[in-house]
């Protein structure tokens, strides 16, 4: 059976031919896909779920293959920096049943806060590491991952790209291999307890098996192969770089890496040994042309070619390798751009508004919301990272000091899924060292950026089964946050917001502001669209201010007026709220 | 066989991956090959969105190199005319004349180009401009508009009627099946 797949549709499909029987994820684009069509397709298989971070879920993963089971984790390429500490260790202990870790990395930054290359990751924690060219070698390459980590007892990386993992091509289908047997539970401490004592005498058994599986990559891998052609230059390549450079020069002599660490030195000195010149084409880091320097092998520098910053793409492959000339047409010149917005009556547009109007300083953090740095809106002052909101909030109300001045005081805005992400341990940090902020914790019941995920809040798990829902206000009050302290609004009530949020800011202990209005995009809530009333609407302006894309000025009459699009407009009132005249009604 | 270069261009929203879906179903049931490049993630949220479908006897890169994409469809004017440069010369420029303004231009930042139209044609290439929402309309539902693109398409492509209904039926609910082909039909009927 042939099917059009995306490369993370194809993992699922490939974990699930390879018999695994646990999958556990925290959602990141571009990797959210693979966990979520293991849950629609193969559940009566494979046990899934989301973990509220990338480290929970890397340790109950590695719970699963210590117990036995064959296991899937996934995140994106940033969620391993999360996972790092259980992945750097459990090279050292190894794995009971095999232990796949999918990395989606995400070159230009589609949807990140960085774009790293984490093939490094393989280096460092000292794992092989797999990447796919395209969705059927994304399936087909998980059966391999999975047998080498049983038998070298190491997790193994299988990294993809947005290219790979959103990019769709045909895949063949294969047979699902029996799923390993669970029998009691096996006492190891010396495996599984890194005491000093225990973990000092695996550190050489890693370099061991480095040295192994080099050689496998070198000698039997079916992954990584020579494709002969002309031998005036030979192409070294890996992941999606293959294919741009494959179709720029298809008579070419190629060595397509699919194990690209640990770095199989003797195979590409045999490559080399066959052709005039070698070159790696590899997106981002110099990471195969590093190691191919270091092992002696001489080659082009790529990167005086290929950029270390941002995405590769076949009409750059082909002009910089092979020197084609493409019809240059230049694009239409200054055409407003088109960025991603808030959407029409966002439950997060009201309190940006609000914050705006206090002047307060806003440390912000990953989601939908981080929209809210831009204009308009422009009422976001950082982003770092995951659950960086409340503890940069911290760091910055220390420094300032007690202050009542509004444009001094710091405000910490952080969404559901992020606060139960790694929010939680900085709000413990906050209360624990006498801090002072306000953390409005935007609870819209889903995990909204990735598309949709359940989080531990909203009461039902991946598969959609009822379940035990943590009580957001219950525990900011057990962690220490002052009851009275602790206020629920509604973002669409404006007043309410600014009166509440003006009386928190003027307390010297943290307060916490929840809000609890649901995704309008993901729980498709649209009411009775508001109008503008053109006789007494002034062409103020104010109303667009909140920056939603229902509203815009209509300039045709004889003075410029508000207009509403009601198509776009859901009902939610922030306009009509911000509007001194009254022109916006129902 | 040479390689069918195809872009969609449009807003977050308007249905453009469903659309790349039902060509990408069309390219199987043909038995040829076929490779399709998105982005998701932030572009849900209204902005632009591109897909990239590649159909032929042995396809490499799931990107359309630039110049040399045969058919683009603009669900929107503006986000054709910003990959208008991408048609080579001589292909087809296909957009839905129905426009959606940008945030920058509802808040006031920006203009929207009132041009648009005569710009799209400067190009050197065939236009045929859609009014896609209104076909969508006809046929009772506006978010079918991307389906009536498809259909507008499909004259440029050579598959039969028979695989293009296996694609519709592959990539659409049953339950929106019938006023989706109808939708198709609408677009096919266009040219």
């Amino acid at each position: 059976m042939k099917q059009v797949l995306s490369g993370n549709e194809a993992i699922a499909r490939g974990a699930w031919e390879a018999g695994v029987s646990f999958a556990v994820a925290y959602p990141g684009t571009p990797s959210t896909e693979i966990l979520e069509t293991v849950a629609a397709s193969y559940k009566d298989d494979i046990y899934s779920q989301w973990s509220p971070n990338e480290k929970t879920a890397m340790e109950v993963g590695f719970g699963a293959s210590v117990a036995g089971a064959r296991t899937l984790v996934t995140m994106k390429h940033v969620g391993v920096n999360v996972a790092a500490d259980p992945l750097f260790t459990m090279a050292y202990t190894g794995v009971g049943g095999g232990l796949v870790l999918v990395c989606a990395d995400d070159p230009n930054l589609h949807s990140s806060q960085n774009e790293q290359d984490n093939r490094n990751y393989a280096k460092f924690v000292k794992m092989p590491l797999i990447e796919p060219s395209d969705s059927q070698e994304a399936k087909d390459f998980m059966a391999f991952a999975f047998d080498l980590s049983e038998k070298y007892d190491t997790p193994v990386m299988l990294r993809t790209t947005t290219r790979i993992s959103h990019s769709k091509s045909i895949v063949e289908f294969g047979d699902r291999r029996e799923p390993n047997k669970i029998g009691d539970l096996e006492r190891n401490a010396r495996k599984y307890t890194m005491l000093p004592g225990f973990a000092r005498p695996k550190h050489p058994i890693i370099e061991d098996k480095l040295k192994a599986i080099a050689k496998v990559g070198s000698e039997s891998c079916p992954l990584n192969r020579i494709e002969m052609g002309d031998t005036s230059v030979g192409i070294i390549t890996s992941g999606i770089s293959y294919q741009y450079a494959k179709e720029a020069m298809p008579k070419a002599s190629f060595l397509k890496l699919g194990l690209t660490y640990p770095f199989p030195a003797e195979l590409v000195k045999e490559f080399a040994s066959k052709v005039d010149k070698v070159i790696v084409v590899e997106e981002l880091d110099p990471f195969l042309e590093e190691q191919a320097t270091l092992a002696g092998i001489e080659v082009d520098n790529g990167k005086d070619l290929f950029p270390i910053c941002g995405e590769l793409d076949p009409v750059m492959v082909a002009n910089r390798l092979a020197g084609k000339a493409m019809n240059a047409v230049a694009p239409a010149p200054d055409l407003p751009i088109r960025p991603p917005v808030l959407c029409p009556g966002c439950s997060h547009r009201g309190v940006f508004t609000i914050l705006k109007k206090l002047k307060v300083f806003v440390a912000g953090d990953i989601g939908c919301y981080t929209l809210g740095a831009l204009p308009p809106l422009e009422s976001m002052h950082t982003c770092l990272c995951m659950g960086g909101s409340i503890t940069m909030a911290h760091g910055i109300a220390k420094v300032m000091g007690e202050t009542y001045d509004r444009k001094n005081k710091v405000v910490a805005i952080i969404g559901d899924s992020t606060f139960f992400h790694s929010g939680v341990t900085g709000l413990i940090d906050m209360i624990w060292n006498d801090g002072n902020a306000v953390v409005i914790i935007q609870d819209n019941r889903i995990t909204a950026m990735t598309g949709g995920q359940e989080n531990p809040g909203t009461g039902h798990d991946l598969s959609g089964i009822e379940s035990p829902q943590i009580d957001m206000e219950k525990l900011v009050v057990a962690l220490g946050v002052k009851p009275a302290n602790v206020r629920v609004v509604n973002s669409y009530n404006l007043k309410e917001v600014e009166d509440v949020m003006k009386e928190e800011l003027d307390k010297p202990s943290p307060s916490v502001v929840i809000t609890k209005e649901p995704c309008v995009l993901q729980f498709r809530i649209k009411e009775e669209p508001y109008r503008v009333d053109a006789d007494t609407c002034t062409g103020c302006k104010v109303c667009i201010k909140v920056g939603c894309i229902a509203l815009s000025i209509n300039d045709e009459g004889d003075e410029p007026k508000a207009e509403i699009a009601a198509e776009f407009c859901t009902g939610c009132s922030v306009c009509a709220q911000v509007c001194k005249f009254d022109a916006i009604v129902k | 066989m040479k390689t069918t270069n195809i872009l969609l261009a449009g807003v977050g929203g308007q249905g453009v991956l469903l659309a790349s879906r039902i060509l990408s179903e069309a390219a199987l049931a043909a038995g040829l090959d076929i490779k399709q490049s998105e982005v998701h993630g932030m572009s849900q949220r209204g902005g632009s969105v591109m897909s990239h479908v590649r159909i032929g006897e042995e396809v490499h890169s799931p990107i359309v190199p630039e110049g040399e994409c045969d058919i683009l469809a603009g669900f929107e004017p503006l986000e054709g005319l910003r990959q208008a440069h991408a048609v080579k010369e001589g292909g087809v420029l296909l957009y839905s004349v129905d426009r959606i303004n940008p945030s920058t231009v509802s808040a006031g930042f920006a203009q929207y180009p009132e041009d648009v139209e005569e710009q799209l044609k400067s190009f050197k290439c065939r236009t045929v401009a859609v009014p896609a929402v209104q076909y969508a309309e006809q046929v009772g539902n506006r978010r079918s508009a991307n389906v009536v693109m498809v259909g507008v398409m499909s004259n440029f492509l050579e598959f039969s009627d028979d695989i293009w209904s296996q694609a519709l039926t592959a990539a659409i609910p049953a339950k929106l099946l019938a006023l989706n082909i109808a939708a198709f039909e609408l677009g096919r009927k266009h040219i």
